[in-house]
């Protein structure tokens, strides 16, 4: 065997005195980091094999379990991390582009931790959402430039296809084949019993999930997979997704070994081939041709759906924004850098794009400054983490959010970052049966159900302590943050006052 | 009358159920300590083949041949569940070779072992059900 | 520190008197009714709106300016001669009083829009006075127009309500409509112009509460054309009212609904056909809905709207005797004037009380 030139990053504390050679650990384990010793009865380790998934360490019955940072060293170098000097090993064994999932997971500044949230006191009365009503209901959706009047007098409704939601959130694009059945199956039983969306990602839409049509959200991307007029016509609103947040500027490549039978008919490409999309869209290389596929899209859908137009949060996203919000589409999608993905280039995952709050506060601002802001409806993500985070993403503008990280957690997710491998033990981000079949839907919506019911909660309270009582007086309601620790230069982006101020 | 029924499509073959019922058997808490170096007696085995796996415990069948097979009346059926005397066992295992489904074990005392719904032990749900990880195992009312 | 750079939550109290038969009446009574509720004032600031006081000027816009220094209203007259035709200017007649001092310079204008210019602007006629008011306000430092409607005028300034309507002889007015505003703001802006009403064409609105919901209602109405340099809500309530009034041709009952939407509990037990129409406005003016306290009284030519926040926290009663219509925050400020009223209410939250003249004009009303 040749020599491995990086150390294991973690290792497996087993207590002995806790241990009871259940062999739980080694059956859960798709990595086969646990094994069991017949000789003396004990359980073994191979560190070198260990993702840090924690799925032995939440099934372990007696606690006898924990992954830890190994503690071996190498030579002290502030320059040379040893997370670096591992990557350049691996680089050099394997001659390959350093892969990794879920989202960025460097320390650059987190916005939403540096702005606070403002609370109601003596001068107006806070609310107390468990005696009064406390409104989350959201439609999101161009709206019209003028009122139109019948002949009697009554308002008609000349309102654009819209999305009704009963919270502000979202369950964001993940594709079939990147997730379970199992996965997609929760998101669409939980987003229909929360009265929210979620949405196919760009793997088409199983013919089981048909059903959950009025609370989906179907994509196309580049790779246009799975789509076709009956996809387009089952959803509430279309996405046409031209970037993402994790890996701006580059396609989607789904091994062929997710290919299993029901991800290809699904995708309508052969089993076990590639599912390669490409960087761009070959039919968009400009904002007028964006205009036609979204004149396209709604034309087949004969102009009764709202058209989502996703973007990644880059530098000139503001100017980009206003261009989509010109052509056409509903609503403006933008994924923040700190996004999920079943995988992308580390290199790119770790350094392009731009933190959401920054995109977020200059795109709305500059759709009121271009008087357009009601043209189209923004939806953020890209790391929303806690109801904190929503409040303080629709104060900054944003009329609703997208949640795809917190949503796994949910279903069990641990933040391993090895989607792309293909073995989640949690059943989430695999196509091998017998992983797959460790994800219950029934339990798995319920969890989902739980997570964003409890936010709604958090989220009326907060509301409640501001004296709001309906979340559309929250939008763009920055008087209500105040930021910690921020130049004047990101106080200005953000349009937000200093705490104290 | 709510039974434990068992949904092999969720089945992960963790083997949990028989340690959550082998700890519930025991009067302890700590799973560690309880079963520390011991090999265990579950009352329900789980059974696997090929890439199917489910737990097989007491049905508490309706017409049950363990009753009418047992000598001592050790062995009655009320309201459903079928329970054990243990004073009145004599270890004669008649039960264990006429239970279809090998529900009935012998344990370490002489007398006969089987699933009872943790109805001595638990105040609601037996602790398989609790322990199963992924909904594999339910107790519930089916008509 | 004057209004505009800090926002200043205030405490209010607000009163106002209408006649449907359109007789007009002395604004006496309505510096009585705010004397009762002095204590809801802290004596930083009052102030009047009164309807009807210049009939033989009906047909002009009357423009109320503060200015800080006379060079201010040299450049301010320039501006105003280019772009109007200016048929009276004078001081705005005042008393000399203890409680009212550091008065700015107080003028009156009554204009028309000069024909070539308005056409040039291609502006309905509304809009294009509008569009001076505000640039008069944000350009010409030491000039602020704090009135500018038709047959209307507004009077404020800092101090007791009372002691200000008695420095701008408000006695000495007849009109068919007064409403009244006496402040409690909870710092010292000492600025004029932040007083209260606060008007834009013949809209007017005394508020009194604070709206929770400010920075979403500023930030989207400063989208269509609006620029808001008071930081006060009731800058912002006479944007949206104009808005939705005059742009959007909303009634004003529809008005209502917007601001003070019925809840979605309330709208789903309706009819289809009603819950479609509430839907409908509360999805396209979603940024017009007012959360938090308030109770206002909204002017306009012909009319008096009293509304308050969807959940009433904010105290507004009604009274009736004959034609006469009197609001006021505390009821003893309409007893002060009518002791005998034929009934009085509290209307609930989010109800809207809408007056007019008898045969008055009604237009998109």
């Amino acid at each position: 065997m040749a020599v491995n030139y990086y150390d294991p990053e973690y290792e497996v504390v087993r207590l002995d005195e806790r241990c009871i050679s259940c062999r739980v650990c080694e059956r859960q384990c798709a990595n086969e980091v646990h094994s069991f010793l017949p000789e003396t009865g004990k359980m073994a380790s191979d560190e070198t094999k260990c993702v840090n998934c924690q799925r032995c360490v939440s099934l372990c019955p007696t606690h006898a379990l924990k992954i830890v940072r190994s503690s071996n060293q190498y030579k002290d170098n502030a320059n040379w991390s040893r997370k670096t000097m591992n990557e350049i090993y691996r680089q050099a064994d394997s001659g390959g582009v350093l892969l990794s999932s879920m989202g960025n997971p460097e320390p650059y500044p987190v916005y939403f931790d540096r702005i606070l949230l403002n609370a109601s006191q003596v001068t107006n009365p806070s609310i107390d959402p468990l005696r009064e009503p406390m409104e989350t209901r959201v439609f999101l959706g161009a709206k019209p430039e003028s009122i139109q009047r019948d002949d009697t007098g009554r308002i008609v409704n000349n309102l654009p296809p819209q999305i009704d939601l009963a919270m502000p959130i979202m369950f964001s694009a993940m594709s079939y084949g990147s997730i379970s059945y199992n996965a997609h199956e929760s998101l669409a039983r939980a987003a229909e019993a929360l009265g929210i969306l979620y949405n196919t990602g760009e793997g088409g839409l199983h013919e089981d999930f048909y059903r959950y049509g009025p609370q989906t959200i179907v994509q196309v991307a580049s790779g246009r997979f799975g789509v076709h007029p009956d996809y387009l016509n089952s959803g509430a609103a279309i996405e046409i997704k031209m970037g993402q947040g994790a890996k701006p500027g580059i396609g989607g490549h789904l091994p062929g070994r997710k290919i299993v039978d029901d991800v290809s008919r699904t995708r309508m490409i052969p089993v076990g081939s590639d599912a390669i999309s490409p960087a761009p869209h070959h039919d968009i290389y400009s904002i007028e041709d964006l205009r036609q596929l979204v004149d396209s899209l709604k034309e087949a859908t004969h102009y009764t759906k709202p058209v989502i137009v996703k973007i990644a949060a880059v530098h000139q996203v503001s100017a980009i924004a206003s261009g989509i919000a010109r052509s056409g589409a509903d609503i403006i999608a933008i994924d923040g850098f700190r996004g999920g993905t079943g995988a992308a280039p580390t290199r790119i995952r770790d350094h392009v794009g731009i933190p959401i709050e920054l995109a977020l506060a200059s795109v709305d601002q500059r759709l009121r400054d271009e008087g357009i802001r009601d043209r189209v409806s923004l939806v953020v993500g890209g790391s929303i983490r806690s109801s904190a985070d929503v409040v303080k993403a629709l104060a900054l503008g944003a009329d609703c959010v997208y949640i795809a990280t917190a949503a796994l957690l949910a279903l069990g997710c641990h933040l391993c970052r090895s989607c792309h491998a293909g073995k989640c033990n949690w059943g989430i981000a695999t196509q091998v049966p017998e992983l797959v079949k460790r994800l219950n839907p029934e339990i798995g919506y319920q969890r989902l159900v739980n997570l964003m019911t409890a936010w709604q909660h958090e989220i009326k309270e907060m509301m409640g302590g501001m004296g709001i009582n309906s979340i559309e007086s929250l939008k763009g309601n920055r008087l209500m943050l105040r930021g910690v620790d921020l130049t004047a230069k990101e106080l200005a982006i953000l349009g937000i006052r200093h705490a104290g101020e | 009358m709510k039974r434990v029924y068992v949904n092999e499509q969720w089945c992960l073959a963790c083997h949990l159920c028989e340690y959550y019922c082998a700890l519930a058997g025991t009067s302890q808490t700590d799973m560690a300590r309880a079963l520390k170096g011991i090999t265990i007696r579950p009352n329900l085995r789980l059974e696997e083949k090929g890439g199917i796996s489910f737990a097989v415990s007491c049905r508490h069948c309706e017409d049950p041949v363990c009753v009418k097979s047992c000598i001592t009346g050790a062995l009655t059926i009320k309201d459903g569940l079928i329970a054990i005397d243990r004073d009145l066992c004599i270890g004669c295992y008649t039960c264990i070779l006429t239970c279809p489904y090998g529900a009935v074990s012998p344990s370490t005392d002489g007398a006969v072992q089987k699933c009872e719904l943790c109805v001595q032990t638990e105040a609601g749900t037996p602790a398989c059900v609790r322990g199963c990880p992924n909904g594999a195992i339910v107790f519930e009312e089916r008509g | 520190m004057r209004e505009g750079q800090i926002r200043i939550p205030s405490g209010c109290a607000i009163s106002g008197v209408f006649d449907r038969s359109g007789r007009r009446m002395s604004g006496d009574a309505i510096i009585r009714s705010m004397e009762v509720m002095h204590d809801r004032s802290n004596g930083l600031g009052g102030g009047f709106a009164a309807y009807g006081i210049y009939p033989d000027y009906k047909d002009y816009y009357a423009l109320h300016v503060f200015y800080d220094q006379a060079l201010a209203r040299k450049e301010c007259e320039a501006f105003l001669e280019r772009h109007f035709d200016i048929i009276n200017l004078s001081k705005i007649p005042t008393r000399k009083m203890k409680a009212i001092t550091d008065e700015p310079l107080i003028w009156r204008y009554f204009v028309a829009p000069l024909p070539t210019r308005l056409a040039d602007s291609q502006l309905d006629e509304r809009e294009y006075v509008v569009k001076c008011v505000f640039r008069v306000n944000r350009e010409i430092e030491g000039a602020y127009v704090f009135s500018s409607g038709k047959n209307m005028g507004v009077f404020k300034a800092v101090g007791f309500p009372e002691d200000v309507g008695r420095f701008y002889r408000l006695e000495d007015y007849e009109g068919y409509c007064f409403t009244a505003h006496g402040r409690y703001p909870t710092n010292t802006p000492g600025w004029w112009g932040g007083a209260h009403p606060f008007a834009l064409l013949d809209y007017s609105v005394v508020h009194n509460g604070e709206i929770s919901s400010y920075d979403a209602n500023r930030r989207a109405i400063e989208m269509h054309g609006y620029t808001c340099t008071l930081l006060t809500d009731t800058e912002v309530i006479t944007y949206i009212i104009d808005y939705l009034h005059r742009r959007k041709q909303l009634t004003l009952t529809e008005i209502a609904s917007v601001i003070a939407a019925p809840f979605w509990q309330t709208i789903d037990r309706l009819p289809d056909d009603q819950q479609a129409s509430f839907i409908y406005l509360r999805n396209v003016f979603a940024s017009q809905l007012l959360t938090g306290p308030f109770s206002i009284l909204a002017g306009f030519e012909g009319g008096l709207m009293a509304l308050n926040d969807r959940l009433k926290l904010r105290s507004m009663v009604v009274g009736e005797k004959g034609d006469k219509v009197y609001f006021a925050s505390e009821e003893s400020a309409m007893r002060m004037i009518e002791p005998s009223l034929d009934h009085v209410w509290s209307p609930r939250g989010g109800e809207a009380v809408i007056v007019r003249l008898n045969g008055g004009n009604t237009s998109g009303c």
